[in-house]
């Protein structure tokens, strides 16, 4: 433990230098935390093509189908693939280890991915896989370049193809992907896919912070209350203050 | 009845004296404005912190393995722990804002001066103890932002001579930040440092109800006995404790006129707050920065590290200077001239309604530093803000500078002999 810990502290050193943020710019996700339907079709997606490799460890499946209106039964019928109990957490049977192994990185957990990234961030990185054989798995990103992720939304998407660009940098001109076009073979139409990516990306930011709406729905009666008494605290100190001259 | 239980508790303890001689008869200038809420502000944020705090304890695991997750259970399981988190997180930058405030007036209004010396100490001791807090409080959730800026801060300690590599070792408890150092800064953030900070409170109003507020016309309330004209004398009832030392004008009871304006501002000032609160918690990743929801690794270094906004002014003069050691003394003085301004301020005139023009651009030009270095402190570095923070680091020390140079002699605007409105 103590070694690793050392070699993280020395880790610091060149990444200091090499800090650079995403090359692109991002895709507005413009998602709806109100629209439960956008979430559940999020969390189908999530379920079926995610959650084989990645957690939502902090969050909880009944919690989850309550937060977003699907009724318990039917949730653990069609959501719960591994037969966990409605109270649990949102975890896979991955081993981290192999998965380090076939990835190179262990999977993160998504629980809160939306806050760290931003949901822009991951809109734009769902529709930025592209073919790039050089890569172990035959693709990679552009928001995220080198990613370990293969393009598990492939089969709904196709394999998109690289638009490059010339660009000079640092006096050599280099090759730079700076999009992608569908190649057409996969089950959804252009705009089937922006919708599931915007949806998975909805279902993430509300997973980010499952209080969101409640807390909005509550800071507006406080604020109202708190205006009302502002109003009143007002009118007090205007009495109490005009004996004071 | 009431007023047989009343008179049992005086007979033992003094109640009703303590009441009126801090409270109800305690007087205040009539002239306070709107940087005079600051003080009320500041002790109910604390007051926020204390009791959201408590109840974060009884859900937060203070180790490496379990302060992540525990944040994360408090923000998704507990009844309403969310609201509890950002209450509490919230309440942090408030405080800063509210106490930046509080200190901003204490300049302009030259709250500092003879005789409040002290009172401005105690203040200054506060803020350290507040900055202190804030840093061990911020350790606390394990994230990413936690780990790397203690890391950051604490190495810091490591640019002083000889025993620079045995400190950081103490500060840590370990060869790196580690669960060790989490157990170390629970314990400092939620017993410690809330004691030292309640205690230090307490010395900053004794202080400040022994000598009397100040006022935004700097002019002092309590004359020499015999010198004011009865007609001249406020009708309202002070506690003899003052009026038997000195003759007051222009002063009302604290209670009920303050209070009903604290209210005001009281209220006014959680719109602004309940509106981060409920809406904006993370206020775009100042209050709350996004790598912090990563938990902390020690192998992956975040892209940028950075402090949470309120240090950010301090942590850009630290940066400004290339050597290190030179760097932290920096940011140490820029800290303690602060302290000593009422040494270096050699004015009379308080306010600034009466003194010269010059010193209100060095304190314009002062905010204008302010607001640049932290800036600078809070974004990715480039030279061009090297240079820029540079210069503040400059002209922030240059105020202090200036200010002991021209207060000396001073040219200012004659006093009004009573308080203007």
């Amino acid at each position: 433990m103590m070694k690793k810990l050392i070699i993280g502290l020395f880790a610091l050193l060149p990444s200091l230098t090499m800090a650079a943020g995403p090359s692109v710019p991002l895709m507005d996700a413009n998602i709806d935390l109100k629209d439960n339907a956008s979430l559940q079709r999020g969390a189908k997606l999530f379920m079926n093509y995610c959650l084989g490799c990645h957690q939502m460890q902090y969050q909880r499946y009944e919690r989850t189908f309550r937060d977003i209106g699907i009724p318990t039964e039917i949730g653990q019928e069609q959501l719960i693939f591994d037969g966990s109990k409605v109270g649990s957490h949102i975890k896979n049977a991955i081993d981290k280890d192999d998965a380090a192994k076939w990835f190179g990185a262990a999977p993160p957990d998504l629980t809160l991915v939306a806050r760290v990234r931003g949901t822009d961030w991951i809109y734009t990185y769902l529709k930025s896989f592209y073919k790039d054989e050089s890569r172990p798995f035959g693709v990679n990103n552009v928001v995220f370049p080198s990613v370990g992720m293969p393009h598990v939304l492939q089969e709904l998407q196709g394999l998109p193809t690289p638009i490059t660009e010339e660009v000079e940098e640092h006096g050599h001109t280099v090759t730079k992907v700076v999009g992608t076009e569908t190649d057409g073979s996969g089950e959804m139409s252009d705009d089937e896919y922006d919708r599931a990516a915007r949806d998975l990306t909805n279902f993430l930011a509300y997973v980010g912070e499952p209080s969101r709406l409640e807390s909005e729905a509550i800071g507006i009666k406080v604020i109202g209350f708190l205006v009302i008494l502002f109003i009143l605290a007002f009118m007090l100190k205007k009495e109490y203050w005009r004996d004071v001259h | 009845m009431f007023g047989k239980i009343i008179g049992w508790i005086d007979d033992r303890i003094p109640m009703t004296r303590v009441w009126n001689m801090h409270i109800a008869q305690y007087p205040a200038p009539k002239n306070f404005n709107f940087w005079y809420f600051f003080g009320s502000l500041a002790m109910l944020v604390l007051v926020n912190q204390i009791v959201t705090g408590i109840w974060l304890t009884m859900n937060f695991v203070p180790s490496a393995e379990g302060a992540f997750a525990s944040v994360e259970y408090i923000m998704r399981d507990v009844e309403y722990g969310w609201l509890l988190r950002y209450l509490h997180s919230t309440g942090a930058s408030a405080f800063f804002i509210v106490v930046y405030l509080h200190m901003f007036r204490g300049m302009i209004y030259g709250s500092y001066q003879k005789p409040r010396e002290l009172l401005w100490l105690f203040g200054m001791f506060i803020f350290l103890a507040l900055m202190a807090e804030a840093f061990m409080g911020y350790l606390l959730p394990w994230g990413q932002m936690s780990f790397w800026g203690a890391q950051v801060i604490i190495s810091l300690f490591g640019a002083i001579p000889v025993i620079g590599d045995d400190l950081t070792l103490w500060i840590r408890g370990d060869y790196v930040i580690s669960g060790a150092t989490l157990n170390r800064f629970f314990a400092l953030h939620v017993i410690a440092l809330p004691l030292v900070i309640v205690i230090l409170v307490f010395l900053h109003i004794v202080a400040l109800h022994e000598v009397g507020s100040n006022n935004p016309d700097g002019v002092e309330i309590k004359r020499k006995k015999g010198t004011v004209a009865e007609e001249d004398k406020p009708k309202f009832k002070f506690h003899e404790y003052y009026t038997n030392k000195k003759d007051i004008v222009d002063a009302i009871p604290f209670h009920p006129y303050y209070t009903v304006k604290d209210i005001v501002g009281v209220v006014g000032f959680l719109i602004l707050f309940c509106w981060v609160v409920f809406f904006m918690p993370a206020m775009n990743g100042f209050f709350l920065e996004a790598p912090n929801f990563e938990a902390a690794n020690p192998l992956k270094t975040p892209e940028h590290i950075f402090p949470v906004w309120y240090f950010t002014p301090f942590y850009a003069i630290l940066r400004a200077i290339p050597d290190k050691l030179i760097g932290v003394i920096a940011m140490g003085a820029s800290i303690v001239v602060l302290a000593l301004l009422p040494w270096i301020d050699r004015g009379s005139v308080r306010s600034i309604r009466y003194r010269c023009g010059f010193h209100k651009l060095n304190i314009a030009q002062f905010v204008v530093t302010f607001v640049i270095l932290g800036w600078v402190g809070a974004t990715p570095q480039t030279d061009f803000k090297t240079l820029l923070s540079q210069i503040t680091t400059v002209t922030y020390f240059m105020f202090f500078v200036l200010l002991f140079v021209y207060s000396k002699n001073e040219k200012t605007k004659p006093l009004p002999t009573r308080l203007t409105k």
